[in-house]
């Protein structure tokens, strides 16, 4: 600690404090260790709850007429018989081999599944964060330059109905309006490769990222006006600096802080919103495939999602916090005096 | 302020001036008093019974909001469905609450492994997206009303453990609690007495912006199939059960989801507005945490 009294040299400032610095590596090296009993948690988790569902997975892999023997040879052959803890063992061996188990109405491998399903969630969620961030800033700073004037009240109370709207019902009206009436966007799956997938993606994109944006828009304008009343910007006023060099040079930058935090940690609200939005706009994405499995009582396809999306969750709140840490020296050091 | 008045009328006299939290209100009472009338005008038999010649009848002086796919009065069923969103925004609130701050206090309180412990526990929680854990949840336990209300429940009591436990590391480094220990106050006596009620403003605030949370997480729950089922007319339900329909008789779906829209909307500013009023230290607690759900 006594370091921090000395005045550091260029080069130690690159090595130990800087935005890609050995220390700040270190620091996020120690929070994917830290991960690594979260993520145990979330497998004994997601594996308890097949546990807790009513029905056995052998009776309704056989359907209703099969015998009690083939039933047991079943739960057999699928370690159904053995003790719980050690069930939990050979699960969580599979999953580290990238085995997720079969689905019970396909018998189809479940990573298969996933793996067909998966990209176009993904696409679908990038479309939704550019809608989201795009939009949220856009509010955010316009509201923010011009806080209490009629634009600004405007804008907050389209925020405020936004932030109420349920995704699905939004959908359901854009399908009537847009996909029925108007016939601008189609209103449902996920269209050929190529600009037809895009496309597709813009009305359920636009839905998913609705939440997210309203609630960005808020942000930014808060961190926005606390900036902007700060004595750095009456300084660059007082050396008679432009406006839009004042907000776009000097205020952004450290208004957007927070906003890249609540980006990051939005995207779980994205992912939970992705299941109720493919499935109003019927999108072959693996929200929809989750809730068709639910509710064909088919439990690995559903563990196999759950597990992958908190996996996906966890490791883009990582990356948060190390952009975070890029951003904003001062929890560098706080990282450092860890 | 004069001296005389009591709390409880300064706190509705800054209440009052505050116009997006009086709006609020507004809409929570009316949301209330229907509630209420659907026990006199909108009984369960009476929400359910179908008039086959009224199959998605538009607006009629009988029906004011006309009819569904099975010829069920569109109105009375809303107001029914506004008695079961409010159970549901409450209950789940209450489980979760009750739970988090329970787990909040004595996390909080004692510190060393069982903070540990819990808060490891809450961590494995949060790795998943609060509706994503509600679904699987919900999945798990099978449809139903009860299972949508009990998994919404279980998936809210992390992020109250959290505000809890934050509110007590900083409630306990005050004097009146050290001098509570001093005076040889035990454990229970100082979370209960001493600490607990610093941490009603905090929870009444957050309780008020979960209840929206939970109304429009068990609509998207019920309209996936995974929540209430028929023919209890709940509003995600009844969604669901006419977007069959909804390209010929667009204006059906308008009035569950606008009914869903406002009382959300209700209960934010009201949330909002008593944030803003008795904890303004929270907008930044849950400024991170929103974004997250």
């Amino acid at each position: 600690m006594e370091r921090d009294e000395i005045v550091l040299s260029p080069l130690y400032s690159v090595l130990v404090t800087g935005p890609c610095s050995v220390l700040m590596w270190r620091v996020a090296a120690n929070r994917l260790v830290a991960l690594v009993p979260i993520m145990l948690g979330v497998t004994f988790l997601v594996f308890g709850l097949l546990h807790i569902m009513p029905g056995d997975p052998a009776r309704a892999m056989l359907g209703p007429e099969a015998s009690q023997e083939d039933i047991i040879e079943l739960r057999a052959e699928l370690g159904l018989d053995r003790p719980f803890f050690v069930q939990y063992g050979i699960w969580l061996w599979d999953i580290a081999h990238l085995d997720l188990g079969r689905s019970i109405s396909s018998k189809r491998p479940v990573t298969e599944i996933i793996a067909e399903h998966w990209p176009a969630t993904a696409e679908l969620t990038i479309v939704a964060m550019f809608f989201a961030t795009l939009l949220g800033a856009i509010v955010g700073i316009v509201s923010a330059v011009k806080a209490n004037t009629f634009v600004d009240h405007s804008a907050r109370t389209v925020t405020f109905i936004f932030l109420a709207m349920p995704g699905f019902w939004m959908g359901l009206e854009m399908i009537i309006i847009f996909g029925h009436h108007l016939i601008w966007f189609p209103i449902s799956g996920r269209g050929e490769p190529g600009f037809d997938r895009i496309w597709h993606m813009v009305m359920p994109g636009f839905v998913l990222g609705t939440g997210t944006w309203a609630f960005l828009s808020r942000i930014l304008r808060s961190s926005m006006l606390e900036v902007l009343s700060s004595d750095y910007i009456r300084t660059a006023e007082a050396k008679g600096l432009t406006r839009r060099s004042i907000i776009f040079k000097h205020a952004l930058k450290n208004a957007l802080i927070p906003f890249v935090t609540i980006t990051g940690m939005s995207l779980g609200a994205l992912l939970g919103g992705a299941v109720i939005t493919e499935t109003v706009f019927n999108y072959p994405g693996i929200g929809s495939e989750m809730v068709r499995a639910i509710l064909a009582r088919d439990a690995p396809i559903v563990q196999g999602i759950v597990l992958l999306l908190a996996f996906v969750f966890v490791a883009a709140n990582l990356l948060v916090d190390i952009t975070y840490m890029m951003l904003d020296p001062r929890i560098r050091v706080e990282g450092r005096r860890q | 302020m004069s001296e005389r008045q009591s709390p409880l009328a300064a706190f509705w006299r800054d209440f009052r001036r505050n116009r997006l939290a009086m709006v609020g209100l507004t809409i929570v009472v009316i949301l209330l008093l229907a509630a209420l009338a659907s026990f006199v005008i909108a009984p369960y038999d009476v929400v359910v019974s179908q008039d086959r010649t009224q199959r998605l009848a538009g607006p009629s002086v009988s029906h004011w909001l006309g009819c569904d796919e099975l010829g069920r009065d569109v109105l009375l069923r809303l107001l029914y469905g506004s008695r079961i969103s409010l159970l549901v925004g409450i209950t789940v609130v209450a489980i979760g609450m009750t739970m988090g701050t329970m787990l909040g206090l004595v996390s909080g309180h004692f510190g060393g492994w069982v903070d540990s412990l819990i808060m490891r526990i809450v961590d494995i929680f949060l790795a998943f997206p609060f509706f994503l854990l509600a679904i699987a949840v919900a999945g798990f336990l099978g449809p139903s009303l009860r299972n949508a209300i009990l998994a919404l429940g279980i998936a809210s009591v992390p992020s109250y453990t959290r505000i809890v436990r934050g509110s007590v590391l900083s409630i306990r480094e005050m004097t009146f609690v050290e001098s509570a220990v001093v005076a040889g106050a035990g454990n229970i006596r100082i979370m209960v007495v001493h600490i607990f009620p610093n941490l009603i403003g905090t929870l009444l605030v957050y309780g008020t912006l979960r209840i929206s949370t939970a109304i429009m997480a068990e609509a998207g729950l019920s309209y996936l199939g995974i929540g209430a089922q028929d023919p209890l007319p709940t509003w995600g339900k009844m969604l669901s059960n006419l977007r069959e329909h909804m390209l010929f008789h667009p204006w059906h779906i308008l009035a569950p989801g606008m009914a869903i829209l406002i009382t959300v909307m209700g209960f934010n500013f009201l949330g909002d507005g008593l944030r803003d009023l008795l904890d303004p230290r929270l907008r930044k607690v849950m400024g991170a945490q929103g974004g997250a759900e």
